[in-house]
């Protein structure tokens, strides 16, 4: 990480002060746009007329390969934003376009996987659908589950900050209970709050609300004695000092929790959807629809579900840029 | 011992049972308030009756909403004592396949999870590509493709342990993954220069450099590990006619309005996370031992 900041800054300065390291650095960074360029061109011929021309697309589709490869390593030794975000952009379209070669070039059977042309036709054809089960499944569920359940963590731990007994006695069970399958608590969810969307939230609540209580207890506990004692010189009561010093220093820990818990909801409300629901919802439909071997719909579903959940992801990490911007991963010369 | 340690020591141990105690008493409480309705009903409506008598039948239900903490536990020596280990209604059975799909996936996992983390401190490209996907795949709810991997396998004839097991690697790869990269770079400059100096070549530096060092980082990721290996074995048991294993007897369970059937699953699902607990747990402590009490 040093060596990288250091080589960033030092690219910077060269390209102030010397023009043939700049003209060096961009003559590379042609050659690499050329080849992803390249690679691209021949990954979609070699899709286009893989029904054709027998061996001939998976000779392009192999140079094309290569080519991508080479362009991705030439990206990964780069140190500008675009650079940085090419080599995992490629490599995902590699993926993506391996998985149709092999799976349309091998005939393998669509029950086992569908191609992702097919996944993305899905898609178009079932948007009704696919926005009923995300609507009950996302904005009903997990929203409200979450906030529920982080909320209610938050609270508990500021509840027991002020007492060292029910600390010592709720942190061991909150990190015990943290490591168990609460997902199984599902069914029994179910059989309490019915089949529709509350039995989900109850799921979500469950799942999220310890590992909130256990970061928050964590992140309350990170501020030094040296910056206590400083508040103490102030004069800080304890609501000064929790809202001037021991929040804003719990921050990072509380956004692991919140990030954490994001993937975890997602997962509790499809869960809990095997268990019984109303005919709609995410986990309904992946659990129906696999069964009737439409996994097209299946894949459709859980690509709306990954868009949701990496969306969320970066909604949250994105909050946590602002808020926590002092904090030394963030500070701008780890970020570059 | 002093009256100062020992009062340090009873500080120390004394508020774990008192919050287990409460828990204990609001649970009676609790099953007493929901399972009232339903008791009440099942009563005689001339016979008059106390509190106690209620409260009694509260906590001896059949299909209670929920059940007593001790109607658990003899349930759950009954499912595993009442009936031969071979029957597929004793419990020990049934968590037993659940532990070996967490077992074995876990180890594919852990093996997985420490090649991506040797290829991507070595190789730049991987870091640089791989990695930011390593991250993504963690904001995809992979236990919702469980049921359909099952599915997948099954109509390929690949049925029973492997596509548990593998989803079970694939949850705990990741941790493994991201745990094992830090741990292979927490060596400082210093100590890599040093190895420089005695002309070590990468691989030595790994060996004797960076694999002891990433051990302290091995068992928080494997702790992680062991708790989603549980997880993802269960709900792998659920979908569309999976027969054995834990997850099974939940949606069994489930389906046919068995309380305590659903009840002594999920606690021996949590015993089992626990056992897997421990014994990351006990191998950390002999690793420490045998490094002379530090990792």
């Amino acid at each position: 990480m040093t060596a990288t900041a250091a080589s960033g800054t030092a690219a910077g300065g060269a390209a102030a002060a010397t023009s043939s390291g700049a003209a060096r650095a961009a003559q590379r960074g042609g050659a690499q746009w050329i080849m992803a360029a390249l690679a691209m061109l021949f990954c979609t011929l070699a899709r286009i007329n893989l029904d054709s021309f027998g061996g001939i697309p998976w000779i392009m589709g192999g140079v094309g390969l290569v080519l991508l490869v080479a362009a991705m390593a030439l990206f990964a030794r780069g140190e500008s934003r675009a650079d940085r975000l090419a080599s995992p952009i490629l490599f995902g379209l590699m993926v993506i376009w391996l998985w149709e070669m092999l799976v349309v070039g091998l005939h393998v059977p669509f029950v086992i996987l569908p191609p992702p042309s097919k996944i993305v036709e899905a898609i178009i054809g079932n948007l009704p659908i696919l926005w009923i089960d995300f609507q009950q499944t996302y904005l009903h569920s997990v929203l409200a589950g979450y906030a529920i359940g982080c909320g209610a963590g938050f609270l508990m731990a500021l509840a027991i900050d002020r007492s060292p007994f029910l600390q010592r006695g709720l942190t061991p069970m909150g990190q015990l209970i943290s490591a168990m399958p609460i997902i199984g608590v599902a069914p029994i969810m179910v059989m309490w709050f019915g089949f529709g969307w509350p039995s989900k939230a109850a799921v979500v609540v469950l799942m999220t609300v310890f590992p909130m209580l256990v970061n928050t207890r964590a992140g309350l506990a990170s501020s030094e004695a040296m910056e206590r004692d400083l508040m103490r010189t102030y004069a800080a009561g304890y609501w000064q000092t929790l809202l001037r010093l021991r929040l804003p220093a719990a921050m990072p820990m509380i956004f692991n929790a919140l990030k954490l818990n994001s993937t975890l909801a997602l997962i509790g409300a499809v869960v809990a959807e095997f268990f019984g629901t109303p005919t709609r919802g995410m986990g309904f439909r992946i659990s129906t629809e696999a069964a009737r071997m439409n996994l097209d719909i299946v894949w459709a579903t859980i690509t709306v579900a990954a868009v949701a959940g990496s969306v969320s992801f970066a909604a949250i990490a994105a909050v946590e840029r602002l808020v926590t911007f002092w904090h030394p991963s963030l500070r701008s010369g780890e970020k570059a | 011992m002093s009256e100062s340690a020992v009062r340090k020591a009873t500080g120390r141990i004394l508020p774990i049972p008192t919050v287990v105690l409460v828990i204990l008493i609001a649970w009676y409480a609790g099953a007493v308030w929901l399972n009232a309705p339903q008791a009440e009903a099942l009563m005689d409506p001339d016979q008059p009756h106390g509190f106690w008598t209620l409260a009694q039948a509260c906590w001896s239900m059949d299909r209670p909403v929920l059940p007593a903490p001790d109607q658990i536990v003899s349930a759950l020596i009954d499912s595993v004592f009442g009936y031969p280990l071979s029957s597929p209604r004793n419990l020990l059975l049934q968590a037993g396949y659940t532990a070996e799909a967490a077992g074995v996936g876990l180890l594919v996992g852990l093996a997985f999870g420490v090649a991506l983390a040797i290829g991507i401190i070595h190789v730049r490209t991987l870091d640089r590509s791989v990695m930011p996907w390593v991250i993504a795949s963690q904001t995809i709810p992979i236990l919702a493709i469980a049921p359909m991997l099952v599915v997948a396998l099954g109509v390929m004839g690949i049925t029973g342990l492997t596509p548990k097991a593998a989803i079970v690697a694939y949850l705990t790869f990741f941790p493994v993954t991201v745990g094992m990269v830090k741990g292979f770079r927490t060596p400082d400059p210093l100590q890599l220069d040093l190895m420089r100096t005695y002309s070590a070549g990468r691989g030595t530096v790994f060996a004797k450099l960076r694999w002891p060092a990433s051990m302290a980082f091995l068992f928080p990721s494997l702790k992680v590990a062991v708790a989603l290996a549980v997880t993802g074995a269960i709900v792998a048991e659920m979908p569309t006619g999976a027969q054995v294993g834990l997850g099974a007897r939940l949606l069994a369970g489930s389906y046919y309005g068995q309380t305590m059937m659903m009840w002594s699953a999920l606690i021996m699902a949590s015993l089992l996370a626990v056992f897997g607990l421990l014994l990351v747990f006990v191998s950390e402590r002999l690793l420490i031992l045998r490094r002379g009490g530090r990792l």
